[in-house]
């Protein structure tokens, strides 16, 4: 027994113009600074208005997004009492919306507490709309959240069923004008999402439909999107489909240890979740090919990548990912991050016990015990290949 | 030699493979809680009444496991598990990841569920150690 969860998706050119199709009186909208100046939130406020809702705005989410910022996002929309919340913005914005609605609608809880098996009994006070401004996340189509523990330094994988956003609206003109190096970051965000959510040990037929699809697009459009930018709609239409796409495959089957590796890292290291994950993927992909149980062929043969059997193939795609990083500008180490060797050693057992706390390791198909860690992140500071 | 399940045998032959598992010492190493395992009879199965299993799990080591007889008298542990033999039988041999049965509400899990969650290897270790366990099942003459 399996779900198949997905929000309803509103895509395409003038997406946005679907709010005002909206029934309700009070929009909240979480995002960041970068979105009000970038004029987004303008007009999304335009299209609330026209549907009759009064709109309150918290730009205060930041990079990572921390459980007090969402506490205090949540003690904001207590004050207003919306009915409708929209996230906008990247991951951060999207999952921090997701947390404060959480909050918001149960004052009760811990954020600690979001968890799949727990009902959380949403929906009384408001339905959340997720709008993504990055190609990557796939958070619209989620019901995972990530937020940062600051205290603790480290990530807080959470997540429930009833955080799926009732909507998700993907509109390619707001992923447009994306730097080149964040398209390329998030862009190989989505790309782990893809291959992860195929080849978790929870993929099932609907997970796999959906990330050999998005794969396809963005092996194909990536590299287009992070080189002419805003000058090739059709590559970051291609690429706004793709990530939401991905979020929806991996969504409904599971992350794997290239996030496991990534979370732990990126929490301790600072690092952006989309460059990191993506750093992770061809050695963790490697790590795993003996043990892939045909997934990786089956996924090569998709892609029209040589597969003459699971490990071949694991190899190839391990090598399509690390010319794909290295074409966009994506590093491929650690060191290449620039992070210290001495740091890295430094913090060595506490990535690694990082790694053993995070839900994704359990899905991947070879499942790592704390020397192979070790050597994981140590191969991937030096940029090694897999060979164990 | 294979051991019936669920029984004290089986439950001890279990306590022997975790407390000789390197993978479940170091993946529950931080690990402090008890459970009852609670294996509902079902129509695939000859068992006529719920077994119980205690087991006292601490620190990467197994430090007690038994049937319980009379669970109403017994202390309570900190978790308590429960499911049809069906689901139990899939679960210890591996076919069905756990925390996925937990997610669909096949195994009801009673306690911090967010502590179990945030210890999904020890729990995944621990189902290896199942499988390793050579296993009699209860199952009901299959009719033709």
């Amino acid at each position: 027994m399996w779900f198949f969860r997905s929000p309803e998706i509103v895509y395409g050119k003038e997406a946005l113009s679907y709010l005002e199709q909206l029934h309700g009186r009070h929009a909240f909208i979480v995002t960041d600074a970068t979105l009000v100046e970038r004029g987004f939130l303008e007009r999304i406020c335009r299209h609330l208005r026209r549907a009759g809702m009064a709109v309150t705005v918290f730009a205060d989410v930041e990079p990572e997004p921390s459980l007090e910022t969402v506490r205090r996002g949540a003690q904001a929309m207590e004050a207003h009492q919306p009915d409708w919340i929209i996230g906008l913005g990247g991951g951060s914005c999207l999952d921090a919306a997701k947390a404060m609605w959480v909050l918001y609608e149960r004052p009760d809880l811990d954020p600690d507490a979001i968890s799949p098996l727990a009902p959380l009994g949403l929906r009384q006070k408001a339905r959340l709309i997720c709008i993504p401004t990055t190609a990557g996340t796939g958070s619209e189509a989620t019901w995972a959240i990530v937020l940062t523990d600051r205290s603790a330094q480290r990530k807080l994988g959470l997540g429930s069923p009833e955080v799926l956003p009732d909507i998700a609206i993907v509109d390619p003109v707001l992923t447009q004008d994306l730097p080149p190096a964040l398209t390329a970051a998030t862009g190989m965000d989505a790309l782990t999402h893809a291959i992860e959510g195929f080849t978790s040990t929870w993929a099932n037929p609907f997970s796999d439909a959906l990330c050999v699809h998005a794969a396809r697009l963005i092996l194909a459009h990536l590299p287009r999107a992070v080189h002419h930018g805003g000058r090739d709609p059709e590559a970051r239409e291609a690429m706004a489909v793709a990530a939401a796409m991905a979020g929806l495959g991996f969504g409904n089957s599971m992350a794997a240890l290239a996030h496991a590796l990534g979370h732990s890292a990126g929490a301790v290291f600072k690092v952006h979740h989309g460059r990191i994950v993506g750093l992770f993927l061809p050695y963790t992909i490697e790590f795993t090919a003996y043990h892939g149980e045909g997934r990786y062929q089956a996924l090569a043969r998709s892609l029209n990548l040589p597969a003459q059997d699971d490990p071949t193939a694991a190899r190839t795609l391990a090598a399509t990912v690390r010319r794909l990083a290295e074409d966009i500008g994506e590093p491929s180490s650690l060191q290449a991050l620039g992070i210290a060797r001495s740091a890295l050693e430094e913090n060595l057992e506490r990535l690694c016990d990082l790694v053993d706390v995070d839900p994704t390791v359990v899905t991947a198909r070879r499942v790592p015990h704390r020397e192979e860690v070790r050597r994981l992140f140590l191969y991937a500071y030096e940029g090694r290949p897999v060979d164990f | 030699m294979a051991y019936p399940f669920p029984s004290d045998a089986w439950v001890q032959a279990l306590k022997e493979a975790i407390n000789t598992s390197q993978a479940y010492r170091e993946a529950a190493k931080t690990w402090e809680g008890d459970f009852f395992f609670v294996i509902e009879p079902d129509d695939t199965t000859t068992l006529d009444k719920p077994v119980t299993l205690y087991m006292d799990l601490w620190h990467g080591e197994c430090r007690d496991a038994y049937v319980v007889a009379d669970p109403a008298s017994h202390r309570q542990p900190e978790f308590v598990i429960s499911a049809p033999y069906a689901v139990w039988r899939q679960v210890v041999t591996g076919e069905l990841d756990p925390i996925k049965a937990m997610m669909t509400r096949q195994l009801k899990l009673q306690g911090n569920l967010m502590k179990i969650m945030r210890s999904v290897k020890a729990a995944h270790e621990l189902v290896r150690c199942c499988t390793m366990v050579p296993t009699e099942f209860p199952d009901q003459p299959t009719t033709s």
